[in-house]
């Protein structure tokens, strides 16, 4: 491989200082001693003090790990579920529709999304008297719709590429196919899974706009409280809990690569051992 | 009854069963799907032809019974209202030059970082996709936020260009259009890069080598070859950044000023500040209907990607 300076390689490089410039400014600020996020008064660890013990915060961050939770756990059985008659079921009425379903919400507006949902809300509530009243069961059934949409993309990617000879095998010494799928496919495509299922658990912990439209009195979850504080104008607390999230993303990320380059080796000796 | 018979029962008992959990694995992801996605949509296109009132919910019904006769009010003055005020035509328009130039910027500068990531060594590819996808993990809202300081009047790019001496006095960035613009390529620019790096990934190298050894200029085969093979990646790109940015609230609201009409931030502020769900609702029905044909584009090459 040639090793010289190319414009696509200068462009890589820049691309990736516009990306992480701004971050690691917020970090930079996050240790100021001053409430002025733009001029440096010294180092501090004062605002992540603050931020601990501000019980709204808290309070916030509490509700939206329990939505993630949930949401994430559910949208993985519905998201496979879709990805499985996607790839794997003959054609029938209604496929397209479903192909459809899946791959709008990818880039469907949040306004949308949480317009169109708070709506129908209301409407079911004065004809069923249910959901009584709008709070974080009502977050996670957005949530877990658009989550299943980006973990049936991310799980049919798996399927598709997947051996399928190791399926058709168990179907011809005759396991039904509810147990080919638990025995063979699911253990093959877990790590799949378990993208879709981190990819679901930030994709509802980010979400600002549809959970604003559904949620009700009284259930709050991070990305509102920090709107709204963010509205008024910089604060340094935001920058503690930027940094906080910063550290935790970047730590799971370090994990999957780690796991994922291990694997990749021990692949790469058993092949040396085979061959 | 015959062994033959009692075994055809059965294998017929069996299929009648596998049918029934091949429907159950069907209807499950489509019933959710329908229910929470497809017909809150036609209830977005049937508030909005009824008429605003002060009321829980705050709109009349469509249809309803009088002295027990049906009575149907259609009612389409919300988009009527919507053509009158010019502010609606110019907040579409806002939008779509906005995104547009956001999805050119990414394109321009999310082409060359995929280009040059899908000739790396496979190790490298993996840590620089974790590095261009990581941003995107943490969060969105902290991610605008930081345009927020760095491009206020006393923030890090004025303070960079009075040192350099390039201005006297500190330029206007923050609630801009340019501001709006930059926060649109600095949220999205990941969703550019990946579609593209996956189709430069699979450009066979040979065919380079080819047009190469018959003498073709680099940058000939690259309009020729490259470019073609990867239109592909280009359009998923363009409709990962354009969709979503013609509805963005929070890029307006947080960095744009009053100058930046966006419809996403009117429809916002119809239905949370103003109350008016028909109106909202009307706006709403308008930026799908707007969006109908770069969604039908982007889900003729998903479905593509999906099923081949």
């Amino acid at each position: 491989m040639r090793r010289r300076p190319s414009f696509s390689g200068a462009m890589l490089i820049l691309g990736l200082v516009f990306l992480y410039l701004p971050m690691a400014v917020l970090v930079v600020y996050s240790f100021n001693a001053s409430s002025l996020v733009t001029v440096w008064a010294g180092f501090s660890t004062q605002w992540y003090a603050e931020l601990l013990h501000d019980e709204q915060i808290l309070a916030a961050v509490w509700t939206s790990l329990r939505v993630a939770f949930f949401a994430a756990s559910a949208a993985v059985c519905l998201g496979t579920l879709a990805a499985l008659v996607m790839t794997r079921f003959a054609r029938f009425r209604g496929k397209t529709v479903l192909a459809s379903m899946v791959t709008a919400p990818l880039v469907m507006p949040d306004v949308l999304i949480g317009l169109s949902l708070l709506l129908l809300f209301v409407q079911m509530a004065a004809l069923t008297g249910w959901p009584a009243d709008r709070g974080m069961m009502t977050i996670w059934i957005a949530h877990t719709t658009f989550g299943s949409a980006y973990v049936a993309v991310v799980v049919a990617a798996r399927l598709r590429e997947m051996d399928r000879s190791i399926e058709e095998a168990a179907m011809d010494l005759g396991s039904p196919p509810a147990r080919t799928f638990f025995a063979i496919t699911l253990p093959i495509i877990s790590p799949a899974l378990a993208a879709g299922w981190l990819l679901a658990f930030t994709l509802s912990l980010d979400d600002l706009v549809i959970a604003s439209f559904v949620s009700g009195p009284g259930a709050n979850t991070l990305p509102m409280v920090v709107f709204s504080s963010v509205r008024l104008g910089v604060s340094p607390k935001i920058n503690a809990l930027a940094t906080l999230v910063i550290l935790a993303v970047s730590l799971a990320t370090f994990v999957a690569w780690y796991i994922m380059r291990r694997r990749e080796k021990k692949r790469r000796a058993a092949r040396r051992m085979s061959g | 009854m015959s062994f033959r018979s009692r075994f055809c029962s059965l294998a017929s008992a069996g299929r009648r069963r596998l049918q029934l959990g091949r429907r159950a694995v069907i209807a499950l992801p489509m019933l959710w799907l329908s229910l929470f996605f497809l017909l809150p949509f036609a209830l977005v296109l049937k508030i909005s032809l009824s008429e605003a009132r002060i009321s829980v919910p705050p709109y009349a019904p469509l249809a309803d019974y009088v002295d027990g006769t049906l009575r149907i009010l259609i009612d389409f003055g919300n988009y009527l209202f919507l053509l009158g005020d010019s502010l609606y035509a110019a907040a579409y328009w806002g939008s779509v030059k906005i995104a547009l130039t956001a999805t050119l910027v990414c394109l321009l500068l999310g082409y060359p970082m995929a280009y040059a990531m899908a000739r790396m060594r496979p190790r490298w590819q993996l840590v620089l996709m974790l590095l261009v996808m990581l941003p995107s993990w943490t969060s969105f809202l902290i991610r605008i936020y930081a345009w927020m300081g760095i491009l206020s009047n006393s923030g890090l790019a004025n303070q960079l260009l009075l040192g350099l001496g390039i201005i006297d006095a500190p330029l206007r960035l923050l609630n801009t259009q340019f501001a709006v613009v930059v926060g649109i390529v600095y949220a999205y620019l990941p969703f550019m890069v990946l579609p593209l790096y996956a189709h430069l990934l699979r450009l066979d190298p040979t065919l380079l080598e080819a047009a190469a050894d018959l003498g073709s200029r680099r940058v000939n085969t690259f309009l020729k070859v490259t470019l073609p093979l990867s239109a592909g990646g280009i359009m998923a790109g363009c409709m990962l950044v354009f969709i979503p940015a013609v509805g963005e609230f929070v890029i307006p609201e947080l960095l744009g000023g009053p100058d930046t009409l966006m419809i996403g931030k009117v429809l916002w502020e119809e239905f949370f500040l103003n109350r008016d769900w028909p109106v909202a609702a009307a706006l709403a029905t308008v930026m799908l209907a707007l969006l109908l044909i770069p969604l039908a584009l982007f889900h003729r090459y998903q479905s593509r990607e999906l099923e081949t």
